[in-house]
């Protein structure tokens, strides 16, 4: 115990605050402030794997580690999409999770947000669509905002989900609403 | 007959040192894996091929410090070959995932799917049928699960969506209050038709898709396909080049590893264990990201050596990350030593003694946790890990508390091997002129991944192109031990045990 306690007293609080100038600390100020005008509490987000190659999951991770302190800012990971506002959903879609997905997203309540997140989530990435592939996630659910990356960075996450839950985000390139075609 | 007459009749076999090639006849089939299994050797990975109209089977076997791919030309298309699932239980899987995906059926008792769920139609051969887009919607199939009976048993259904942020898989239990009496695993979620894709592909590009296999495993697998395609084009890569893949390879491993103890204090209750392993791990991402300009290392390794060179200040910089990081760990490991609390979690939980190890085929680091002392940087040794010596970490406990040591020695020697490679990393070329190999050759690439041996298996088509392409995960041999693991144990140890073995979902699904 002693030396649990000695070991949380010398490395400190290592939750980044970076300088002004530094892009993330203004995507995550600005992400707190966000999220409080416009939820006016937590943001929910419910992660769907729905069939990434987890290199993406490993900065979902990643944003959870006291660097970036996601928690910290108020964001949380729920475990039932009834509980979410957000859902992120990464990988190109396999025609093996479609019903998951369509499943978990009938189940998320109304307003409900989609980020879909990295290449494959954005455009079906290497993958593509194939008998097993739907390809993008806006194939099978309409998608509030695309981030790209292979695997995306933990700063580009969080700015894709600051877009997604900025009503005037009308500058961030990604928010186009994308509708699945019939 | 001795498995040295079989090895005396063999061909060699491009890619991974210590591979030869065997073609069997039908009625060789079972006796050539009976005297593998006989010299404890293993099954690794089976796969099938086809050639103008003719089907043939594939095998990897590994015995000692020697690989031997077997092949079995099937007489007629489609015709049936002998099973083996009573001398490998990992061939049971693997035998049914090669009818779904190939068409070409063993002879053995379970007839169900593996990979293919009913979302594509039975009788779709997506190895051997043209491509065809996805069909119109979706479908959710009924799994023949196996039914436990008597009293007070009852089922727990879990996934394939899951709660935490974890890959999609589904586990179904039979418990009888809280007690696991049965576990059965359905996997294929995440089958994204990876091995029709990469058919599509040129064969100087495949590294791209190999590496995005098991996005955990980037390394391994990008590895694996260079390796493999390098020995079939006979291009010989700069030193330098495989000095820094090793580099790669245990970056990769070590960050794994950080993010896995991690975890495993978190399921057992000991958040503290997460806050910091996660921070560790994430300053080692930085600084592979400043030395390789890549966190992950996706992309890094190409045909031919590497996309980038190393210099200083990154390297420098690097080499104090990790010694940094080898100290921390050493000291969260007396931590977690001392806590009664993890001890009383990760002791006798979920094992796996060697004995069942060694019939039910576990490998690589799990492995190792049983007593299976296998590691193909020893064993069957590529690039520097000859000069490097690395020393196998094993133990014989096969319980959680033995995969969590097995993980914390790793992490040591990980260390150690980076700090010798950057103090004797050689000089030159980091990558070497690449040229397209001729129609028809084969090659086999065998990685030590975190997980364990990650192979790939190549063929070239006309003009470039990919013929064919078998990724293998050593996932497919760990997940069924998981099945035996938790039996007598209680459902809310499952997390632990689970995370303790780690195992990929994408790798497998393919
Ligand atoms: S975007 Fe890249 S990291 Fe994410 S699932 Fe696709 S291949 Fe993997």
């Amino acid at each position: 115990m002693l030396k649990t306690l000695r070991q949380i007293a010398s490395i400190g609080i290592v939750t980044e605050a970076p300088p002004a100038a530094d892009d993330s600390l203004r995507v995550r100020a600005a992400l707190q402030e966000k999220i409080r005008t416009v939820l006016g509490r937590a943001l929910c987000i419910r992660h769907v794997d729905a069939g990434s190659c987890n290199g993406c999951e490993l900065e979902i991770h990643a944003l959870n580690n006291p660097i970036y302190n996601l928690e910290g800012l108020g964001v949380r990971f729920v475990a039932s999409p009834r509980h979410a506002d957000l859902l992120l959903v990464t990988g190109p879609v396999s025609r093996h999770m479609e019903a998951a997905l369509l499943s978990v997203y009938a189940a998320t309540p109304d307003p409900k947000l989609v980020v879909a997140l990295g290449d494959c989530g954005c455009t079906g990435g290497v993958f593509g669509e194939n008998y097993a592939s739907r390809g993008p996630v806006a194939n099978v659910i309409p998608v509030d905002v695309a981030v790209p990356g292979c695997p995306p960075a933990p700063i580009r996450i969080l700015e894709g989900i600051l877009a997604a839950v900025s009503p005037a985000a009308g500058t961030a390139a990604a928010h186009a609403r994308r509708e699945p075609q019939a | 007959m001795p498995l040295a007459a079989w090895f005396a009749r063999s061909q060699p076999q491009a890619g991974a040192p210590g591979l030869r090639a065997l073609g069997v006849g039908a009625e060789e089939w079972r006796s050539v894996m009976r005297d593998v299994q006989r010299a404890s050797g293993r099954l690794l990975a089976l796969w099938a091929s086809r050639d103008a109209q003719s089907d043939t089977v594939h095998a990897l076997v590994l015995a000692g410090s020697q690989g031997l791919h077997i092949t079995l030309a099937l007489r007629e298309p489609q015709a049936s070959y002998p099973g083996i699932e009573d001398l490998f239980p990992a061939a049971a899987r693997l035998q049914r995932a090669l009818r779904d995906l190939s068409g070409v059926d063993a002879v053995d008792p379970d007839r169900r799917p593996w990979l293919r769920h009913a979302c594509w139609p039975q009788g779709y051969r997506p190895l051997i049928d043209a491509p065809v887009p996805p069909p119109a919607t979706a479908v959710v199939d009924q799994y023949e699960f196996v039914r436990v009976g008597g009293e007070g048993v009852h089922e727990i259904a879990v996934g394939p969506v899951h709660a935490g942020t974890i890959e999609p898989g589904h586990f179904r239990f039979s418990v009888v209050g809280e007690k696991v009496l049965r576990l059965e695993e359905r996997l294929g979620y995440t089958h994204k038709g990876i091995e029709q894709h990469f058919a599509r592909l040129p064969i100087l590009t495949g590294h791209r898709l190999a590496a995005r296999i098991c996005g955990d495993s980037t390394v391994a697998y990008s590895w694996a396909y260079v390796q493999a395609l390098e020995a079939m084009a006979a291009v010989e890569v700069p030193r330098r080049s495989t000095w820094l893949r090793a580099l790669c390879l245990e970056l990769e491993r070590l960050a794994n590893h950080l993010g896995d103890l991690g975890a495993l204090g978190n399921d057992a209750g000991f958040a503290f264990g997460l806050s910091q392993f996660s921070r560790l791990k994430e300053l080692l991402l930085r600084a592979t990201q400043a030395a390789l300009g890549s966190r992950y290392l996706m992309d890094v390794i190409v045909p031919g050596g590497t996309h980038c060179d190393l210099a200083d200040p990154g390297a420098a910089q690097l080499a104090q990350c990790v010694r940094m990081l080898a100290a921390a760990t050493a000291q969260l490991r007396t931590i977690y030593d001392e806590h009664e609390g993890l001890r009383d979690r990760f002791a006798g939980a979920g094992t796996v003694t060697p004995d069942l190890a060694a019939r039910l085929g576990l490998i690589g680091l799990a492995g190792r946790a049983s007593g299976q002392r296998f590691d193909v940087r020893v064993d069957l040794p590529c690039g520097p890990y000859p000069d490097l010596a690395p020393v196998t970490c094993a133990r014989l406990e096969g319980d959680v508390a033995a995969r969590v040591a097995v993980r914390f020695d790793e992490v040591q020697e990980s260390c150690r091997l980076i700090h010798e490679i950057l103090a004797n990393l050689p000089g030159g070329m980091h990558r070497a002129a690449m040229a397209v190999p001729p129609a028809g050759a084969t090659g086999i690439g065998l990685i030590e991944g975190w997980r364990g041996p990650v192979m790939l298996a190549l063929q070239a088509g006309e003009a470039g192109a990919i013929h064919r392409c078998h990724p293998h995960d050593p996932s497919w041999q760990n997940w069924p031990v998981i099945e035996h693991a938790i039996i007598g144990n209680i459902v809310p140890d499952f997390p632990l045990i689970n995370k303790s073995f780690n195992l990929a979902y994408s790798g497998h699904d393919l």
